[in-house]
């Protein structure tokens, strides 16, 4: 699309080709608009990923680490955590981190969205569950979700693939879970146990995370931009976006971006939308100054950045004597929600979903051991390994982390990207209300271990670099002074600026949030298509 | 390669032997093994600042080369050098034990096939399904919520 060296104007430019952005675009594109995508990493072979060599252990400590700040590609940004009790996790490429998760995909619940009304914290949505439903089932068939049907803990849906195999650790976790009387069912989730839309089934690589050789697991690149380009979408990678321009009547105009050789370029559209995640999209916001704008783009509330929210995670492990899969399987398995739901009898309000997770390989085994002071060295060291190495349980608690506003992103004023384009800095505390659920939980996973014959229990509070789930920084509203977007993604100071990223959260649940992220931006995608002749009203 | 000096490189060779000693019970070498100790030197990458920072630290605590203290010496400064741990300690350990236990012979000495997860993959028995029974009898857990 460029005339001569000049970018020609496009009806959609869309920064940012995760989650998000390749569901808006997917949907955008029957609209016949002319749809661009900005993304500032690179496409990534499925041979590219480390379980295609016998490095595929180290590769994680190094290119497929999830800390961009290790991995440290030139296609990542770095980010001052220092100020930050959790470290940040993602992953910057055409897919962007559904090509770096777990592909564990539950939905937010219907509570979720009513935590004021409810639970007297926080606030409530200005949309509801029952809003998105249609919205989840698409994101559904268009990712291509395994999972079973009849789960109690959750509303209805209608996985279209079978579950993933419960296996030996699957079977640990279930007669314990019996045991106790307490709420299991397996996992929905976004690797393929059949053959569909042009995925291969799992053949159980394991090490999921940093992406499937096989292609089973679900990633954007592979699920919504084939179909997005197919009709139309056009997507450039390595393309940096800068900041977002606006012209002499406050709409955006377009994107100031690098270009794979580092060239300064200008992109004219007539609508932006951000899809750049809870850290990217506000750093673009507050990194796009001007006049009109003095504290950043779609900022008069004043709450760009605030209000991170990004999920603690403890987890607690332990040994059985047998063999279990080990890494030889999906990492995740089976989920709980016997706490998700408030229960006034606890000293927290909200909840967490428990996450039954099987172990690593021999090489993160070995790692992880050595670094809890347990693997000895010297003649010792054989006997040991051999007791842990695949006899690994390993629970997650993935805890509601409410919003506040002291956690929040904010511009270095020191740190720049490769370009040359102020980094973000992230200032964030655990709450009380978080500590005090975290404790429960980890007390609970400890009886879940101790039930299925554990031992040598180990826990982890908050685990270095998880769960790289990035909310709350762009959230949603119907006051402009309480919030950055409308109950449809639109800013309330930019009428032509969409956000459809995890920053429009008003609240963060007790779930992985790719599902419910997407799920948001197929609505906002829809809104705009039933509103295409009234858009900028 | 990597840019160690001799000096650094034996006291590397040597702290992996102390890690992990050759095992005539399990028929593993150790991860001194000229085999596997070229592993760790070639592949080293972007972790080697931090190893020479740890070996620059074993260096200190042991008043010159690690290796050339004898047993009893040698054991206390490693001791000492783990108790205070640090990043570059974690990140001497790890680069040595992602090279020993990749190595074929040790894979094979833990019961595993010496080859990277793709295209083979492994498989993953059903299980019980029969175990959910009880979870399927139970009431809704989920909150109703307001419109």
């Amino acid at each position: 699309m460029t005339n001569g060296g000049r970018n020609e104007i496009v009806d959609v430019l869309i920064i940012g080709s995760g989650a998000s952005g390749a569901a808006v675009a997917w949907s955008l594109a029957e609209t016949k608009m002319r749809i661009l995508c900005l993304e500032q990493g690179d496409w990534i072979k499925q041979s590219d990923f480390p379980s295609n060599g016998r490095d595929w252990e180290a590769r994680r400590y190094g290119d497929f680490d999830i800390s961009p700040n290790r991995r440290g590609r030139d296609t990542d940004y770095p980010i001052n955590e220092h100020n930050s009790a959790m470290k940040i996790a993602n992953f910057n490429g055409v897919g962007g981190g559904t090509v770096m998760y777990t592909a564990h995909f539950p939905r937010m619940h219907p509570s979720d969205f009513r935590v004021r009304s409810l639970d007297a914290v926080a606030d409530d949505w200005p949309i509801d569950y029952a809003t998105l439903e249609p919205f989840f089932a698409e994101n559904d068939r268009m990712m291509g979700v395994s999972g079973l049907a009849g789960d109690p803990g959750v509303p209805p849906r209608q996985p279209p693939m079978p579950p993933l195999p419960l296996g030996r650790t699957g079977m640990q976790y279930a007669r314990a879970m019996n045991k106790l009387g307490w709420h299991w069912w397996p996992s929905d989730s976004t690797i393929a146990t059949t053959e569909y839309d042009g995925r291969a089934p799992c053949i159980n690589l394991g090490h999921c995370t940093p992406g499937c050789a096989q292609g089973a697991k679900a990633s954007t690149d592979i699920t919504y931009w084939p179909h997005a380009i197919r009709a139309g979408v056009e997507l450039r990678p390595r393309c940096r976006v800068r900041e977002i321009t606006v012209n002499e009547h406050g709409m955006a105009s377009g994107a100031i971006y690098y270009d794979p050789d580092g060239v300064e370029q200008f992109q004219p559209a007539e609508v932006v939308i951000l899809a750049c995640n809870g850290i990217g999209t506000p750093r673009l916001l507050l990194n796009s100054v001007s006049a009109r704008f003095p504290n950043g783009l779609a900022n008069s509330s004043g709450l760009v950045g605030k209000n991170l929210m990004l999920h603690p995670w403890p987890q607690v492990g332990g040994y059985v004597d047998e063999r279990v899969d080990g890494d030889h399987a999906p990492m995740i398995n089976l989920w709980s929600k016997e706490f998700y739901e408030t229960d006034p009898s606890r000293d927290f309000v909200r909840g967490y979903t428990l996450q039954f997770a099987r172990a690593g390989g021999v090489v993160s085994e070995a790692v992880d051991s050595e670094s809890r002071g347990v693997l000895p060295w010297g003649a010792g060291h054989h006997q040991e390994f051999r007791k842990l190495f695949h006899k690994r349980l390993r629970i997650g608690i993935a805890c509601e982390d409410l919003p506040e506003e002291h956690n929040r992103v904010t511009i270095d004023p020191v740190l720049k990207d490769s370009h040359g384009i102020p980094a973000p800095r992230i200032d964030y505390v655990i709450s009380e209300n978080t500590r005090r659920m975290m404790e429960h939980g980890i007390a609970r996973a400890s009886e879940i271990l101790t039930a299925a014959g554990a031992t040598n229990l180990f826990t982890s509070r908050t685990v270095l670099n998880t769960p790289g789930h990035l909310l709350g920084t762009a959230r949603m509203g119907n006051d402009p002074e309480r919030s950055v977007v409308n109950a449809w993604g639109r800013s309330h100071d930019v009428k032509n600026l969409f956000i459809v990223d995890g920053s429009i959260w008003v609240t963060s649940g007790g779930v992985n949030p790719t599902s419910t992220i997407q799920a948001l931006a197929l609505y906002v995608a829809d809104s705009m298509k039933r509103r295409l002749a009234t858009l900028f009203d | 390669m990597s840019d160690l000096t001799p000096a650094e490189s034996r006291d590397l060779r040597c702290v992996a032997g102390m890690m992990i000693p050759a095992s005539a019970e399990f028929d593993v070498p150790g991860a001194d093994d000229a085999l596997i100790f070229a592993d760790i030197v070639g592949t080293m990458g972007r972790d080697t600042a931090q190893v020479r920072e740890a070996l620059g630290a074993l260096a200190a605590l042991a008043g010159g080369p690690v290796a050339d203290l004898d047993t009893a010496r040698r054991d206390a400064v490693v001791l000492a050098f783990r108790e205070r741990g640090g990043v570059a300690a974690a990140t001497l350990s790890r680069v040595i034990l992602q090279c020993y236990y990749r190595d074929d012979r040790v894979v094979r000495s833990l019961g595993l096939e010496p080859r990277p997860p793709f295209p083979k993959g492994h498989t993953l028995e059903q299980g019980d399904w029969s175990l959910l029974d009880p979870v399927r009898k139970r009431a809704k857990l989920w909150r109703d919520a307001p419109s």
